[in-house]
């Protein structure tokens, strides 16, 4: 009896829990994601990347939601969500670029295309522009070595690029046109 | 399924390919050079011109000469046009018949091609990497029929043991010792992982086979599960990886659907399932006792071994991991048996091992050579030198590698004779240097890489690399005296014997590679008054 109990009270814990008080409406990609993983620990990760996508960026509204629903303590999750890379805790430009800066890509030039793009937008690596345009990032390795130096447009792989070409493709998104 | 289904799709499958297939490779490289474009102008080309019933478009993986992409290869005609233009899609359906294709015409004999052997990408640019049929009908899922109804666990493990495998990831474990450790554990809940982490920079091997031949990777795994004992596995991708992560998920999909992959699997009492973990962004997480812990759902720390993971892994049960490439080679072996794998290779290193050739040379892409060809016949040969120059260095092995100079080009590829020059096979990754290339600007890029790559658990490694970072770039700016080159030297020697993992152990080689063969480079850069011995003075 007991045990029936603790189930439907845990049932309607989730399903309270499941309408995120401000009606946004991605949270409830989240819910889904979540409730596909069962709740599980382990999905953390996986749930970061579905709540990044989502929400372009982790603000802290999302950790703790995320915190909360996995029943994990806050510190794991603001851990977890620091140690890696690819999850950011500020906000991203609408466009991204990402310049690789892994050894091929390096020694074929790679430098110098980071440097062109870093003077042409007036924004260092790992920043976005005021206007919250574009974010210019970097990368170890893409694992396009074979068409080095390579840079990644909102998604897309490009490869040999030069200077100019990025640059190019950058003002196709209206960036630094005025400059 | 049983092997009648299985043969009788095989057969289907061959019964409805055209005579003629234009191969045109969607992998990753080539995508980037707009082949997608090339694909959908050549099938329109094939329908414009009446060839549909005997020309077929076959979006394949990765033929390996990357640098060059787009590729479009006509089979079996044998001719591969390189840097195709969507224009040129329609004069190369038109070259079938006798036409002239407006692209240019790719030298399948060069030694680019002609020196390779092909057993992990025996598939690549050949099948459909999205099609569970194409691979079938190239034998595919034979093996682990076999494997299921005709050995027994202890077998599989005898046959993998009989080949000399040595693990793929780096560091050459033998693979049949590490199943058998994991199959001698005691029966219960155990784990097949693969690692697809491969965050060395200048290294695309396990990317190209997973995008070009993902059931050949779950085929692989299947049978460790088969041979260890274990139902269940986990493929860990790095998140930079999405086209790879699509189509595993694909096969994934389509192995469940005819009963390859869940619950009794080929009617048998053994079930595998397999599930993706996606990286997301961090170089230490390729280490097996991180990658577990993010498999976990954790932050990427390494931890102490023993116990290593074969006895204790994910969840606390044996789990065995093994490299993309590595699993990629069960199949074939399983195939051709043990003795086939072994007699290819050198006495130590068995095989076949696939290369990442980039940098300063004239042919970029993968290759798959036996193990014992020369660092000379690679890059000279097959890549073609240099365009305009001479090699200086080939780094191997990535931030635990090291740069092997010109004059050491003779030495045969396998594992022994790279560590003996104080580099590394490392995951394959072979970056060529030219003249123009300062090494000291290359160890302080590795040494970038691992300050940002540490997971800090661990002071050497964490402290450590920082202070060689910066040790470099004084030496670079010239501020350096022979104090500090002493001081990095000795840097050197305490992170790689005193921190934990494989990363900071390895994390001083580049440093400790170019300092013993481009000595000068780094001398000439030091403050020649303090070389004369006397006291720098800071002006
Ligand atoms: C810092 C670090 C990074 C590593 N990265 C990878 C990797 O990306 N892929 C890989 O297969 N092994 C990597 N390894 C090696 C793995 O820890 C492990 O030895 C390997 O996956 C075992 O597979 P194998 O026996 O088939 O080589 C790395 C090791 C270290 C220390
Ligand atoms: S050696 Fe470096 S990466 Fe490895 S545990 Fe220590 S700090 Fe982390
Ligand atoms: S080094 Fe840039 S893609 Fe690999
Ligand atoms: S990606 Fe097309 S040949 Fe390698």
């Amino acid at each position: 009896m007991e045990s029936t109990g603790i189930k439907t009270k845990q049932k309607a814990d989730r399903q309270a829990a499941s309408e995120h008080p401000s009606g946004d409406k991605r949270f409830k990609v989240l819910d889904i994601t979540m409730k596909r993983a069962q709740y599980r620990q382990d999905a953390l990760i996986e749930v970061l990347h579905k709540a990044q996508e989502s929400f372009g960026f982790l603000e802290e509204d999302v950790l703790l939601y995320v915190a909360r629903k996995l029943k994990l303590p806050l510190s794991r999750v603001f851990g977890v969500a620091t140690f890696y890379h690819l999850f950011s805790l500020k906000p991203s430009g609408a466009h991204s670029c990402v310049v690789c800066l892994g050894t091929a890509c390096y020694v074929k030039g790679s430098g110098a295309v980071l440097s062109a793009l870093e003077n042409h937008t007036g924004i260092h690596q790992g920043e976005t522009t005021a206007d919250g345009q574009m974010s210019l990032m970097t990368a170890r390795c893409l694992g396009a070595c074979g068409i080095a130096p390579a840079v990644v447009f909102d998604g897309t792989v490009a490869g040999k690029q030069t200077a100019e070409e990025a640059i190019d493709k950058i003002k196709q998104w209206g960036i630094g046109n005025e400059a | 399924m049983d092997i009648t289904e299985l043969l009788e799709i095989a057969e289907k499958e061959r019964s409805h390919q055209k005579p003629i297939r234009v191969h045109c490779c969607t992998s990753t490289g080539c995508r980037a050079a707009n082949s997608l474009s090339v694909k959908k102008n050549l099938e329109g080309a094939v329908k414009d011109v009446g060839l549909s019933d005997r020309v077929q478009v076959v979006g394949v993986g990765c033929m390996g000469f990357c640098g060059n992409g787009p590729l479009v290869e006509i089979d079996p005609q044998e001719k591969l046009y390189e840097r195709v233009t969507p224009n040129d899609a329609a004069s190369i359906i038109e070259a079938i018949n006798g036409g002239i294709a407006t692209a240019p015409e790719g030298d399948l004999k060069h030694p680019f091609f002609a020196r390779q052997l092909r057993i992990v990408r025996e598939n690549s640019g050949k099948i459909d990497p999205e099609s569970i049929d194409e691979y079938i009908a190239v034998g595919g899922y034979q093996p682990l029929y076999k494997v299921i109804h005709d050995m027994t666990p202890a077998e599989v493990v005898d046959e993998i043991t009989r080949s000399g495998l040595r693990g793929r990831g780096g560091a050459g474990y033998p693979t049949g010792l590490k199943w058998a450790t994991v199959a001698k554990m005691p029966p219960g809940q155990k784990y097949i992982v693969c690692n697809g982490d491969e965050g060395d920079p200048g290294a695309f091997m396990d990317r190209s086979v997973l995008e070009s031949d993902p059931h050949k990777v779950l085929e692989g795994m299947a049978i460790a599960g088969y041979a260890v004992g274990a139902s269940e596995g986990y493929i860990y991708v790095r998140a930079e990886y999405p086209l790879a992560i699509e189509r595993l998920e694909t096969a994934i999909k389509q192995a469940k659907k005819l009963g390859i992959l869940g619950s009794q699997i080929f009617y048998s009492a053994f079930d595998f399932k397999i599930n993706i973990r996606i990286g997301a962004g961090a170089f230490v997480c390729g280490e097996e006792t991180a990658l577990i812990s993010s498999i976990e759902g954790g932050r990427g720390n390494p931890r102490p071994r023993p116990p290593y993971p074969a006895q204790e892994g994910l969840w606390g049960c044996p789990t065995l991991i093994n490299n993309v490439e590595t699993f990629a080679n069960i199949a074939a072996i399983v195939r051709e048996g043990g003795d086939w794998y072994a007699s290819i290779g050198t006495e130590k290193s068995k095989g076949t091992k696939v290369f990442a050739l980039t940098g300063k040379i004239r042919n970029n892409g993968l290759i798959e050579v036996p193990m014992g060809i020369t660092l000379r016949e690679i890059v000279a040969e097959m890549g073609g030198g240099i365009p305009d120059g001479e090699v200086k260095a080939v780094q191997t092995g990535g931030p635990s590698g090291g740069c092997i100079p010109a004059s050491l080009l003779d030495t045969p590829v396998d594992y022994e004779s790279l560590s003996n020059l104080g580099s590394m096979m490392g995951s394959g990754g072979m970056v060529v240097m030219d003249k123009e290339t300062s090494m000291v600007e290359v160890a302080r890029f590795y040494m970038e890489f691992c300050r940002g790559e540490t997971c800090g658990k661990c002071i050497p490694c964490r402290a450590g690399t920082v202070q060689m970072y910066h040790t470099l770039t004084k030496i670079l700016k010239g501020e350096a005296n022979q104090t500090d080159l002493e001081r990095l030297q000795a840097l050197c020697d305490m992170v790689k014997h005193t921190s934990l993992c494989g990363l900071g152990q390895s994390a001083p080689n580049p440093v400790i590679s170019t300092l013993r063969y481009f000595p000068e480079e780094y001398t000439t850069l030091i403050k020649p008054d303090v070389l004369n011995g006397k006291v720098a003075v800071s002006h």
